[in-house]
């Protein structure tokens, strides 16, 4: 059997890609191979790990989960577009500062959902932090730093507002 | 004023790459006509496979090669390499790189698909036809040592693969003497360490270069280009492995080799196109190395006053089908459990057995959370036999720090003598107790008890084998630009080599910390070397590199001195310049003696030991240096529904050298979080069939942010005499004590109960059947 494919059209990271892939090929799978974005990571492919989380106009989304052709016509922003070396995005400078990364694989999920959940919650305590990051997985930090960074990260954007 | 490097908390060199996604872990690894690899694994735990038919998935149209047992090359069709042989280990039974003729475990590979991508490989794998015949599964561990329900390895007549004694002292005289002996059956049981990556190689063959590139998630590169330079007939020059980025290791990322790492590099050479194959989170659990289960028959001999008169331990070690990584795992476990205590007279004897579950290796750990567990219980459920406090018995019986060197009188899993280099015991748990206020404890959880909650404390000791030889090497380069360049064999998981091995050369050669860029886990950058394990990194490759970058200041210094018509014992190094001291402006940058120590024409003096400001140097040490510490916590117990919420969580940490404590904090914080995870909430279950039951993240809980606590770290530097540095291991200790911790705390919180709790890991369950009995015997 052939395998069926579709040409969709997707924008990744404020760019319009037209790709033609099989229609059972994972968001994330198109992501790291079509379009060579492999700062986002896959961990268990179930959707628990939260490593390949995307925004998915705007929201957090598990890219495992979804098929590339599913994201067609709507935008699609991976941790490449947060920020360069050169330019870090503040949830990056946090991360940075507060050794919130240690081997980095589950990293840029963790960026995506912490970037987004700052937008809508710019001062959040530490409780509820510790249950936003309870949707990722990291087998390396402990969360400790994870957490200080959130919270640093939280003051920077602050900072940045006013 | 120079700036000082070492021992300060320097934020990582290798963060901004991995921050904006530009980290290279082996599945980023993306080449031209790149194929994709799928294993097809057994779905049986032990069965005779009577025909596999490939015909199907050949035809397939996007496959291009199936391989089975029968298609490998003579050398492969052999049982892999015998990683670590020991004098008692008569059966050192490998895995096969392809299962010839029966499968032993559940995952166990039994042919390999490639095709143009991976969803076509997957596919064409279930074509594949394979009639198995099962046989009796072999997985309760006494039933194994008994030989019961059946024989994994047929051929040697028995399910034990090696029986060994070590005695120190008279075991029997001492419980003769003794006023009371305290006998129990300890399980500790399956864990695993589910590395947010799972394990990956992608392969490239150049049939002209005849050069074999391959990237591989593995701790250990050097030893596994060694070992495919031997298997594939080539020269290791023409062999290179790269272990790239890492996604967490913790031990089971080493070995040699898993078939994987074999078959990949076989199908590129085939096929004369790059492969890749990425394990899934399915195969993860069955496919990659476990750790953990042992049963300790353990006793304890003391004296009415709580001195320890002897121990004995007699225990069982599940080592899966095989046994590849002979018995380092029982050997750190009968090495850790004497801990911190005098023990005169120690008798520790185990069984490793086969059976047909998956293979176990070390995970983070390897063995000592289960000495740990076993010694701190006898110690706890001694003391409350003689009604004396748990803290006074372990100040009774510790090691004291005058006692250094210690000879334990065992051997350890380095063949050398078990010598504690230093330490001091006492000190950390007095500085635990103090933090947790255990003198005014009793009160405390009275006053818990009074709103109704039931809260423990609990806290144990440990002593952290750690940076054990045979060697690791380091090249340290300045190139004209004034940019350091540093070669090291160990490979990096996340431990943060990239900064910490930095500031060693930094500090010697007083240049910035950005300035100096490590290499690690490339066999085309630095080719000798063994690997990151047994918390040795920091320890082995990071004295080789101070040497080095010792070496690298001396040339400099006398290099410099004749540009600047000085005397060497006159200069300093300081922000990338070697200047005369006093008189800064009489200076040369580190980049400008670079030049100078590589010229064009002229005479290079014979002091300099050749030409350029680079030096290569290699250290072994006679032994390994041991950290230790104390945890302690507070655990609140809901007896209503079995879980655990830890209120506070201390570490007191003795790691010799600090390098850098952001990154050492991290370590622990990171340890901590696993050891409270495969205490209470990680597990890996088998069924009678040998089936693993929770082999997904669905079943198997790695704790998430809301499990674990804040945990606060206590710092102690005792210098490790064995090494310049002075530093000793730190990647394990976060993990080893937390067992015995938590059981611990679990009686203090339900002490009305007179719990015993003799099993990790523990789980809401099996915590409530305990609640359960207690409270029905006491009723």
């Amino acid at each position: 059997m052939r395998e069926p494919l579709r040409t969709v059209q997707l924008e990744v990271n404020g760019k319009a890609y037209t790709v033609t892939v099989p229609v059972r090929k994972t968001l994330a799978d198109v992501l790291r191979e079509d379009l060579q974005l492999t700062g986002t990571h896959v961990g268990c492919e179930q959707g628990v790990c939260g490593a390949c989380t995307v925004w998915l106009d705007g929201e957090p989304v598990r890219s495992c989960l979804l098929l590339a052709v599913q994201a067609a016509g709507h935008r699609v922003t991976t941790v490449e577009a947060l920020g360069t070396v050169d330019r870090l995005h503040p949830v990056q400078e946090a991360f940075w500062e507060n050794h919130g990364l240690q081997c980095g694989f589950c990293t840029p999920g963790i960026l995506m959902t912490v970037a987004a959940f700052l937008r809508e919650h710019p001062a959040p305590s530490r409780q509820e932090i510790r249950e936003v990051l309870a949707g990722h997985l990291c087998r390396c930090t402990g969360y400790q730093n994870i957490v200080r960074a959130v919270e640093d990260a939280a003051r920077r954007l602050q900072a940045r507002r006013t | 004023m120079t700036t000082r490097w070492l021992g300060a908390p320097i934020k990582r060199n290798e963060d901004p790459r991995l921050l904006v996604g530009q980290g290279l872990f082996v599945d980023d690894v993306q080449l031209p006509g790149m194929l994709h690899a799928v294993v097809l694994r057994s779905p049986h735990a032990h069965a005779r496979i009577l025909r596999i038919d490939v015909r199907r998935a050949l035809e397939h149209p996007d496959v291009l090669l199936v391989l089975t047992h029968a298609d490998l090359p003579p050398s492969l069709r052999e049982p892999l390499p015998k990683l670590i042989p020991h004098p008692d280990l008569k059966h050192h039974k490998t895995q096969y790189t392809l299962a010839p003729d029966k499968v032993r475990h559940v995952g166990e590979p039994v042919a390999f698909v490639v095709a143009t991508s991976r969803y076509a490989a997957e596919d064409a794998a279930e074509l594949i036809e394979v009639d198995y015949e099962p046989l009796p599964a072999v997985v309760d561990l006494e039933d194994a040592a008994a030989g019961r329900p059946a024989l994994v390895h047929e051929d040697i007549g028995t399910n034990v693969a090696a029986h060994s004694v070590q005695r120190v002292g008279d075991y029997e005289a001492a419980r003769a003497r003794a006023d009371l002996v305290l006998a129990r059956r300890f399980v500790v049981d399956r864990g695993c360490a589910s590395p947010m990556e799972t394990r990956g190689v992608v392969a490239q063959w150049d049939p002209r270069a005849r050069q074999l590139t391959v990237w591989d998630s593995t701790q250990a590169p050097i030893p596994i280009r060694n070992g495919l330079a031997a298997l594939f007939g080539l020269a290791q020059k023409d062999v290179r492995v790269i272990a790239p980025d890492v996604g967490g290791g913790f031990g089971p990322k080493i070995m040699m080799f898993y078939p994987e790492e074999v078959l990949v590099p076989l199908a590129a050479m085939r096929l004369g196109r790059p492969v890749k194959w990425i394990e899934d989170r399915r195969e993860h659990f069955v496919a990659t190395n476990h750790e953990r289960t042992q049963i300790h028959h353990a006793e304890i001999a003391l004296d009415r006053e709580g001195h320890i008169l002897g121990v004995r331990t007699v225990f069982l070690h599940d080592a899966g089908a095989y046994i590849p990584y002979g018995l380092i795992v029982p050997i750190v476990a009968e090495c850790t459990l004497p801990g911190p205590y005098r023990i005169p007279n120690y008798h520790a004897e185990f069984r490793a057995v086969f059976t047909n579950k998956t293979i176990v290796s070390p995970y983070r750990g390897a063995g000592r959370p289960h000495g740990v567990f076993v010694m701190e219980r006898l110690l706890d459920l001694a003391a409350r036999e003689l009604g004396m406090d748990r803290a006074e018995i372990r100040r009774r019986n510790f090691i004291q720090p005058h006692e250094f060197p210690y000879d334990v009188g065992l051997i350890y899993q380095d063949n050398a003598p078990l010598v504690y280099d230093s330490g001091n015991y006492p000190a950390a748990l007095e500085r635990a107790l103090e933090a947790v206020d255990y003198p005014r404890w009793p009160e405390e959880k009275a006053r818990y008890r009074a709103q109704g909650r039931r809260v423990g404390l609990g806290f144990a000791c440990y002593v952290e084998g750690s940076g054990i030889g045979p060697y690791e090497g380091c090249r340290v380069t300045v190139e004209p630009s004034g940019k350091v360049y540093v070669a090291t064999g160990v490979g990096t998981q996340g431990q943060g080599h990239f900064t910490s091995l930095a500031q060693v050369v930094a500090e010697a050669l007083g240049v910035d910390v950005r300035d100096v860029h490590v290499v690690t886990g490339d066999t085309g950058a630095f080719g000798w070397g063994t690997g990151t394990f047994a918390s040795r990194a920091a320890v082995v490759a990071g004295s080789a590199v101070h040497l080095a970058a010792q070496a690298v200041r001396q040339k400099a210094l006398q290099v410099a001195a004749s540009l600047l018509e000085a005397s060497p014992e006159d200069l300093e190094l300081a922000d990338g310049q070697v200047r005369v001291r006093g008189a800064p402006s009489r200076s040369v940058s580190l980049g400008e003696v670079a030049r100078a120590a590589n010229p064009l024409r002229g005479v290079i003096p014979s002091e300099w030991e050749g030409p350029g400001l680079e030096a290569t140097r290699y250290f072994a040490p006679p032994r390994g240096t041991f950290s230790h510490g104390v945890h302690a916590a507070l655990v609140e117990v809901d007896p209503e529904t079995a879980t655990l919420r830890f209120l506070r969580y201390v570490v007191v940490h003795d790691c010799g050298t600090i390098l850098n404590p952001l990154i050492l904090d991290g370590q622990i914080h990171g340890g901590v979080a696993q050891g409270i995870g495969g205490s209470f909430f990680e597990r890996l279950v088998y069924d009678d069939s040998g089936q693993l039951l929770s082999g997904s993240f669905m079943d198997f809980h790695i704790p998430t942010a809301v499990e674990i606590p804040e945990i606060e770290v206590i710092h102690q530097e005792t210098p490790s005499p064995l090494n310049p540095i002075g530093a000793k291991g730190a990647g394990e200790g976060g993990v080893i004590p937390v067992p015995a911790l938590v059981a611990q705390a679990i009686e203090d919180a339900l002490d009305d109960l007179e719990l015993e709790i003799l099993r990790m890991p523990l789980h809401p369950d099996a915590l409530f059947e305990l609640i359960q009995k207690a409270t029905r015997r006491g009723s």
